[in-house]
């Protein structure tokens, strides 16, 4: 039993968006699989809510006609790992996806509520944000569209105006064309279970080169970042152990993990180096490339 | 011995009830007018409560009562489920309350709020004002046994519930004469049961003025006692019901829920009341696994003949005693029949902190304490340069010992057997040759791990079972038992006793799988490992009276007297010459209809069963250990029972599954976590405290070595809790085996493991300064 006042279920989009104007103080929810968990710790008392399952168009992942890969904020990750210009085209976010929760919770639960969270363990973050994607705001008065690295304003804050909705993830051709990737979920377990730290890497290697690498982390500092220092070395650097371990390095420099009774800094640190690298490792592998010697 | 139902695996009674959905549990049954209970907790860790108002949560509408302690009973009452004792001196410690005004946990539960619905009761829980003072308090045993610790309970000044221990030969001249002696130190954690179903009650006054309590609970008749003793009532006056039960692994063989529920009925005019606990508090107000800190030390001649040993144990036993020092006592008594020690001294100590209450948790203290003995043995032997396995069999006792102390005798001993058998299963010399001289960042491991284990309590307490049969027209049974299905398939065991004793199929076996108190024959319940065995035993004997007395009537029809017959297929025939002679249903018939004669076929019977079998068996395992993370997997493992005969392999199957589940989760993953500083915990839900999912599970295989025990049914001994004692043990020493570190504390946490790896220089500092 919940304790929710009023519940609003909108089946356009328009219709959401005025609702929400005329009601700023609403909470949205999309699966639940976040917001409801709060309401049953007590928090978010007397919320009234405004419900985004019943939009249909909200769900749809589309090519668009620039080749940029559209997905409504309201796909769930079922959706998104079984998705097929998902697994044609971004493999990587499809390895994310399914490494989210389990079956029930991968139903229900979507990729703008697991954005809008704004927890830095967010499977979808870390590897959006490897892929350059750019999210796509709504509110009454009109649209904008910000990079990832605008959105996350800090633990479990984002970046949403008065009345402003998620409305889809769009991640450009040049982020992920050609682009092998990897995205390594370290966590207690296998399911069910929330990252320890996640690592998702892509890049396109050219004559075994890095033509280019990003690494998206999560768990690795109050928001999810990425690791700009690591990225620019790699750039043209012939894919050896050696330059892979150096990647894994710097990878390291612009966390901030901290000490918790889940697991220590120190800890923390080890696993991004150390996976970073196998990450990295089986990124190249995809995009065709080798670094093994 | 040549049986037509008993090792077969007959389908389990309720698996169609259970996967269709169908089979109702506690909170499937409604009353007309139901309300719901609530409880307020203490925030504070150990405090006094010096003022509590409740005025503005009475006025809430869909308010029906508010508790204080001030409103109840202040009788002190045990919560264990142990039968009664009628010498005061071997009763269960009384120290506990409905509801206290001496919060000694965060979470003790302080007020309770009856309401229409749950919403409601939980705003009235925030309308409650409590004034607490605080108290200092303390969370592990070494610092509550300090001088000058805060005191739990007024009676217990030093905090110890208890620090009887036994002895036998004499240890210290063990010690001095002696090749060697080892010393080692080992440690578990504080784990829980995770049970599916929560702890779950709803009471009421029934027209007859009896309180009736719907629990979902192990342990009935004993329920009965407890809630009647709680609130200061003859035991006849409370009536307990226990439907289908979603688990309980020993978490309800204790009064938890029942007494506080009563109460509620009780506060709001006898109204039907339901209480169900939501998973945060059973984290936290229920029961868990102590979790121990061990000492061994053992005298060990050069050749590895173990000599004698002397066990410290420090059990944490939290805020009330529950099954107190029972469990280290248990621990104590269970690893005795297994290595040939001529002297053990054992002395545990049990000790109140200010944590979430220990209790029953399969294998009772036995995982404990064979997770410390296999460790020290594995240390030992690689001390000795020494084959882990040779030393083992070294030092096997054989069937015929009896126990010095409890006088059990040994008269089935399939250890060597399972060993050998687990050694070809996993294929332990081939692996270990393929191990040799690992390096890269994934190793792999072999282990193993003994245990014995009882079957049932016996010479401790009391083992009685009660059994009911009732022969139908159609020469069908009808079975009642006092035991408690709870998941471990026990109604289908005691449906395959029954036909084989009567020569009827298990289809005609119709077992009541609900207790109710004033109806079911009288039996303590699920615990102990004792149903299979002890109410087996109970079983047996009413079907072996109805057999007989259906004999007798047949005797009417046949002239041949009842010792020249039996019972085959549901035919009586005469029994040297395999002639059928009439039906057992035409002798049913004549038991109910025959004008001059008729007397329908029943027993109603019980077992007093002052008798006790070993159980035995070994696990072995293959783990992959991630160097660079810290990471263990379980790549391979066998369990290899001894249970004796085994009634229902199917069944049995499960049974390992589960038990071994469980002990992989302590090894590796869970553990209860507490703010060092507050109390708190910090990990209660299924997020956090990392319960294995099935994707963390390896392929369980389980293998048995059939043993005939003369003490048991048909030979067979127990299983329940067997599976869950060796496991932890076997996957500490495979990762010992392919890291060279001995981890001397579960779980091997990743983080824990990575700070080992570190600290034994296996992983270097971080090379790149972090700016």
């Amino acid at each position: 039993m919940f304790d929710i006042c009023e519940l609003h279920e909108p089946e356009t989009l328009q219709e959401a968006k005025r609702i929400f104007h005329d009601n700023p103080d609403l909470k949205v929810i999309a699966g639940g699989t976040d917001v409801l968990i709060r309401m049953q710790h007590g928090s978010l008392a007397g919320a009234g809510l405004l419900s985004l399952r019943n939009i249909r168009e909200l769900e749809e992942i589309r090519m668009l006609g620039d080749g940029t890969l559209s997905i409504g904020a309201m796909a769930s990750f079922t959706k998104i790992f079984q998705d097929d210009l998902v697994q044609k085209h971004v493999p990587v976010l499809s390895e994310a996806a399914v490494s989210m929760g389990g079956p029930q919770v991968r139903n229900v639960a979507t990729i703008g509520g697991n954005l809008c969270n704004g927890a830095v363990s967010a499977d979808s973050a870390s590897t959006l944000f490897a892929l350059d994607a750019l999210l796509k705001l709504e509110n009454l008065e009109g649209e904008r569209i910000i990079p990832m690295g605008d959105f996350y304003a800090g633990p479990g804050k984002v970046n949403l105006g008065p009345g402003e909705l998620l409305v889809s993830i769009l991640i450009p051709r040049e982020g992920y064309e050609g682009m092998g990737g990897r995205y390594i979920k370290y966590a207690m377990r296998k399911a069910m279970d929330i990252a320890t730290l996640g690592v998702a890497v892509v890049c396109k290697v050219r004559d075994n080169r890095f033509a280019e690498l990003r690494i998206g982390l999560g768990v690795a500092a109050p928001v999810p970042i990425r690791c700009f220092e690591a990225e620019a070395y790699a750039k043209g650097r012939e894919i050896t152990l050696e330059c892979v371990q150096e990647i894994a390095r710097l990878a390291v420099k612009p966390s901030r993990p901290r000490t918790s009774w889940r697991a220590s800094k120190d800890y923390r640190e080890h696993l991004i180096e150390v996976l970073a690298q196998r990450a990295v490792a089986e990124a190249v592998k995809r995009a065709g490339g080798c670094c093994a010697h | 011995m040549d049986h037509k139902v008993v090792g077969k695996s007959a389908q389990r009674l309720d698996a169609v009830a259970k996967v269709t959905g169908r089979a109702k549990y506690t909170d499937d049954f409604f009353e007309r007018g139901m309300l719901v209970g609530k409880v307020l907790r203490s925030p504070h860790a150990h405090a006094l409560v010096t003022r509590i108002d409740a005025s503005k949560a009475k006025a809430l509408p869909g308010v029906v009562a508010v508790l204080t302690p001030q409103d109840l009973p202040q009788i002190k009452f045990a919560t264990a489920g142990h039968p009664w004792s009628l010498d005061p001196g071997h009763r269960d410690v009384e120290d506990r309350l409905i509801l206290t005004d001496k919060a000694r946990f965060v979470g003790d539960a302080i007020a309770a709020v009856v309401a229409e619905d749950l919403l409601t009761a939980d705003k009235a829980l925030h309308l409650i004002e409590v004034e607490y003072e605080v108290l200092p308090h303390v969370l592990t045993a070494e610092d509550a046994m300090k001088e000058g610790a805060p005191v739990l309970h007024e009676n217990r000044p030093g905090n110890i519930v208890s620090s009887f221990g036994v002895q036998f030969g004499d240890v210290e001249a063990e010690f001095q004469a002696a090749d060697q002696v080892f010393e080692g130190d080992y440690e578990t954690s504080i784990v829980q049961h995770c049970h599916i179903e929560s702890m779950s009650a709803f009471a009421f006054v029934d027209t007859d003025g009896r309180i009736v309590v719907n629990s979902s609970t192990q342990i009935p008749h004993i329920v009965r006692r407890i809630v009647a003793q709680a609130l200061g009532l003859p035991w006849g006056r409370v009536k307990v019901i226990k439907p289908f039960i979603g688990g309980g692994f020993g978490n309800k063989q204790d009064v938890v829920v029942e007494p506080l529920t009563a109460a509620m009925s009780l506060a709001a005019g006898g109204r039907p009341v339901r209480y169900c606990m939501n998973r945060e508090e059973v984290f936290i107000d229920t029961r868990t696994r102590h979790g121990m800190k061990l000492h061994l030390k053992t005298a060990v001649s050069n050749e590895g003949v173990l000599k004698g040993i002397h066990v410290q144990v420090l059990s944490n036993t939290g805020a009330y005693a529950s099954h107190g020092h029972s469990i280290a006592m248990s621990a104590g008594g269970k690893f005795r029949p297994l290595y040939d020690f001529r002297a053990i001294k054992y002395e545990p100590k049990t000790v109140y902190t200010n944590l979430p209450v220990a209790g029953a948790m399969r294998g009772y203290g036995t995982p404990q304490i064979f997770f410390a003995l296999e460790s020290h043995l594995d240390d030992i032997a690689r001390k000795l340069e020494m084959d882990p396995i040779e030393l083992r069999q070294k030092n096997l006792i054989k069937v015929g010992h009896m126990d010095p102390l409890t006088k059990n005798v040994v008269r089935s001993f399939g250890i060597p057997e399972c060993i050998a058998k687990g050694m070809e299963l996993i294929h332990w010399d081939e692996k270990k040759k393929a191990h040799q001289q690992q390096t890269g960042p994934r190793r792999r491991g072999l282990g193993m791990a003994c245990f014995a284990y009882a079957s049932g309590t016996h010479p401790v307490a009391l083992e009685l079972a009660g059994a009911r049969i009732v022969m139908n027209q159609d020469g069908s049974v009808t079975l009642q038992v006092g035991a408690t299905e709870i998941g471990q398939g026990s109604d289908t065991v005691f449906a395959q006793i029954t036909a084989e004793t009567l020569g009827i199929p298990v289809d005609m076996v119709h077992v009541v799988t609900t207790q109710d108190t004033d109806i079911t024959p009288f039996d303590s319940g699920a615990y102990a490992s004792r149903q299979t065995f002890v109410t087996g035993i109970a079983v047996r004997k009413a079907a072996l009276e109805v057999r007989q007395k259906a004999l007798e009537v047949a005797t009417r029809r046949t002239g041949l007297p009842p010792a020249e017959m039996d019972i085959r297929d549901c035919m009586i025939v005469e029994a040297s010459l395999g002639r059928a002679v009439c039906s057992l249903g035409d002798v049913a018939m004549d038991s109910y209809y025959d004008r001059i004669l008729a007397a329908p076929i029943t027993s109603d019977t019980s077992a007093n069963v002052r008798i006790n079998a070993m159980s035995y068996g070994v696990t072995f395992v293959e783990v992959e250990v991630d160097m660079e993370t810290g990471k263990v997997e379980v790549t391979e493992l066998w369990n290899v029972h001894d249970s004796g005969t085994i009634i229902n392999p199917k069944l049995a199957e499960g049974q390992v599954h589960g038990g071994v589940s469980m002990s992989l989760g302590a090894a590796l993953l869970e553990q209860m976590l507490f703010d060092p500083h507050t109390g708190k915990p910090l990990n209660n839900n299924f997020l956090d405290y990392k319960l294995p999912t099935i994707l963390d599970t390896p392929k369980i295989n389980a293998a048995f070595v059939e043993t005939f025990d003369a003490a048991g049914t048909f030979g067979s001994k127990s299983l329940g809790e067997c599976p869950t004692i060796s496991p932890a043990p076997a996957v500490r020493n495979a990762v010992l085996d392919a890291t060279g570190v001995a981890f001397h504390k579960i779980p091997l946490y990743p983080q824990v493991v990575f700070e080992k790896f570190r600290e034994v220089g296996l992983l270097a500092e971080r090379s790149v300064e972090h700016v």
